[in-house]
């Protein structure tokens, strides 16, 4: 039994370290506009799939990892230039919903380009299980760990330690004032949505080896990134990944333990639970409203 | 004044139409709805392949009865309520002779109230054992059975006397339907379920459940899943190390599921239809220049072949058949027709149709496969 615990938790936790990496990029977009951006899921599934498509087009897998991630970084550009830029004025609510058209036409675009098939990426350093106590883990879960923390420390250091992260913090908490004291916000906004993008294709590379990758890879991904990003507090880099790793180590005990039929309702109610106690996440900021 | 002169270009354009329409035979239509996109695009993407492929063949060889085949599509996208109304489009406004189609057994299911109640040939192109089983009037089926692979999976396990047997399945309709034959048909043939684990069909780790299955002392692990899921399964019984024979469905032959799982699918043994091992057929076999054929066509055209495209191609060429023999597309005489089908070589298996089976494949039709160096071999 203790062994069986073991492999739960060392599942949870690769599964958890995905939608952690995931949640993650959410927070730079709403950070920067409180902008929930839907069309994350598909930055996501965008990276995996050019990489696929780089990949059998002869490139070394490093190579078209970058430039993957350089070509979804365009894509999030330029979804922010043509799509959410003649929006400027509207509300949040609008602008989510602009997003959320992105992702479908993101998704038909590859559907288009690249097919219905599913496609792996192998591994970074092979896929020989590491075994400890009689639990296993994929090496490949070792990378999306380790890289989720450098990127953790990363975004958290941009936000808090740049002038640039800073800029992008003033144009969440007021545009108008942002923009008086010489903040460009419009290239504020679209510096957002490229790296964010660049951070969901890279996201994406990492977990594809693990989980594979279709034109629908990211509605499950977002849905579940974005899951792990509100548990812990939206906009919070930290929380997205505590929350990432909470509810994947809840969703394989709930497996594991209960029942395999009923683990992701176990997840879901666990969410339902932080936002009725918690609203703003476990982590998140409690926010006043100014009147 | 713009709108003047659309109105005078579609006129005339109809008018052309019709005078082209006038001049030639009506053509035979065929109609069909198929999931060619959505979580069933796998299936429905060959199948629709398949039916504009073979259309256009036949009728660059002059058609049926000299008259041309036209093919009506619909994309359901696997929703049964979009299969609904689209059957009722062919029926109604479509006025087509014969449907073929319905990609999933949740989409034929919802039509054939419909269907019956119209008295339109319909051959469905999905799964289950419940299509044809009480035999409906104007239904028919070209694919295997859940129930048939089912038989397949338990023959094997009986000849290597394995009967202690650990189910994994997805949430899906194939899945749980596979999932319900399992479970009916163990007792017959003296096989004891030991553990029965689902997942979500988008899941991306089934370790939980299968650290769950290891203690049980299971001494094979069957896996009724469709897409990516059954190759996640694959991968993380061979991350955790555990040993014991695995058996997947008919619904993962394909390259696909080879590609995904790499390494791990070594050893995989499942039911297939033959088409994925035609080469390996004795030469002398009736079925091999049939599927040699589709499989060339279908590969110079699209790429890889699957079995499911095969099964639009059985039921294409069983209706033409048919309304060859009907002396046309009159409905009544082209079912009857239908369900005197016998000794029809298609590429699932040799079709022997009667009026208490109207599906007319026997178990012989699946052959037990092996991965074996990243290739399928039959299991003798």
């Amino acid at each position: 039994m203790p062994e069986q615990l073991l492999q739960f938790l060392a599942t949870g936790v690769t599964v958890g370290s995905i939608y952690a990496l995931v949640g993650l990029g959410f927070a730079l977009i709403y950070n920067a506009s409180d902008v929930v951006n839907f069309a994350q899921g598909e930055f996501v599934m965008l990276g995996a799939m050019t990489t696929v498509a780089l990949l059998n087009a002869g490139l070394p897998l490093a190579l078209a990892g970058v430039v993957a991630t350089l070509l979804t970084a365009l894509v999030g550009l330029l979804l922010e230039r043509f799509a959410i830029e003649p929006a400027a004025g509207a509300s949040v609510v609008s602008t989510i919903i602009i997003t959320i058209g992105a992702a479908i036409f993101l998704r038909g675009v590859v559907l288009l380009l690249w097919g219905k098939g599913f496609h792996a990426l192998p591994p970074f350093t092979g896929d020989a299980p590491i075994q400890f106590w009689g639990a296993t883990l994929l090496p490949q879960s070792l990378w999306v760990l380790g890289i989720t923390a450098l990127l953790v420390v990363l975004v958290r250091a941009f936000f808090n330690h740049t002038l640039l992260g800073k800029a992008l913090l003033a144009c969440s908490f007021n545009r108008n004032a942002a923009q008086l004291v010489g903040i460009n916000v419009r290239v504020m906004l679209r510096l957002a949505y490229a790296l964010s993008a660049a951070l969901g294709a890279l996201a994406g590379i990492l977990v594809a080896p693990i989980t594979f990758t279709s034109y629908e890879a990211g509605v499950m991904l977002g849905l579940k990134g974005f899951s792990a990003a509100i548990v812990g507090g939206i906009g919070n880099p930290m929380g997205a990944v505590a929350g990432g790793l909470l509810l994947g180590v809840l969703e394989s005990l709930g497996a594991g333990l209960i029942s395999s039929g009923y683990k992701d309702a176990i997840a879901f109610l666990f969410v339902l639970m932080v936002l009725f106690f918690e609203p703003t996440g476990l982590f998140g900021h409690k926010t006043a409203e100014r009147v | 004044m713009k709108d003047r002169v659309w109105s005078n270009i579609l006129v005339s354009a109809l008018l052309l139409a019709g005078a082209q329409l006038a001049g030639a035979a009506e053509p035979i239509k065929i109609g069909s709805f198929l999931a060619v996109t959505g979580p069933a695009s796998f299936l429905g993407d060959p199948e629709l392949k398949t039916l504009q492929m073979y259309v256009e063949d036949i009728n660059a060889r002059g058609g049926v009865k000299g008259r041309k085949l036209e093919l009506l599509h619909y994309d359901t996208g696997g929703n049964a309520k979009d299969a609904v109304s689209f059957s009722k489009r062919l029926i109604k406004n479509d006025n087509v002779d014969i449907i073929i189609g319905g990609t999933t057994t949740g989409d034929t299911m919802a039509v054939i109230p419909d269907v019956e109640k119209e008295g339109i040939p319909f051959i469905s192109l999905a799964g289950a054992v419940e299509i044809v089983e009480p035999v409906k009037k104007w239904v028919f089926k070209t694919p295997h059975t859940d129930r048939m692979a089912v038989a397949k999976i338990y023959e094997d396990l009986r000849k290597r006397g394995l009967t202690k047997v650990a189910l994994i399945t997805g949430d899906g309709g194939f899945d749980k339907s596979g999932r319900q034959q399992l479970l009916d048909l163990a007792p017959q043939y003296g096989i004891a379920i030991v553990a029965d684990e689902s997942y979500g069909n988008k899941d991306t780790d089934m370790t939980a459940q299968l650290t769950k299955i290891r203690p049980s002392g299971a001494q094979a692990i069957v896996n009724f899943g469709l897409g990516q899921a059954p190759a996640i399964v694959t991968k993380n019984m061979k991350q955790l190390g555990i040993d014991l024979p695995l058996y997947q469905s008919h619904g993962v032959a394909s390259k696909t599921f080879i590609d995904l799982a790499g390494e791990a699918a070594e050893g995989v043994r499942l039911p297939a239809a033959v088409l994925v091992v035609a080469e390996q057929l004795p030469g002398a076999d009736p079925q091999k220049p049939i599927l040699l054929d589709y499989k060339k066509r279908f590969e110079a055209k699209y790429g890889p072949v699957s079995t499911f495209g095969g099964h639009a191609y059985d039921g294409l060429m069983i209706a033409v058949a048919a309304i060859e023999r009907a002396g046309g597309p009159d409905k009544a005489k082209v079912r009857d027709e239908i369900e005197k089908t016998r000794g029809f070589i298609g590429t699932a298996g040799v079709f022997n149709m009667s009026p208490t089976d109207h599906m007319g494949l026997s178990l012989d039709a699946f052959k037990m496969v092996e991965i074996r160096g990243g290739a399928w071999k039959i299991v003798e």
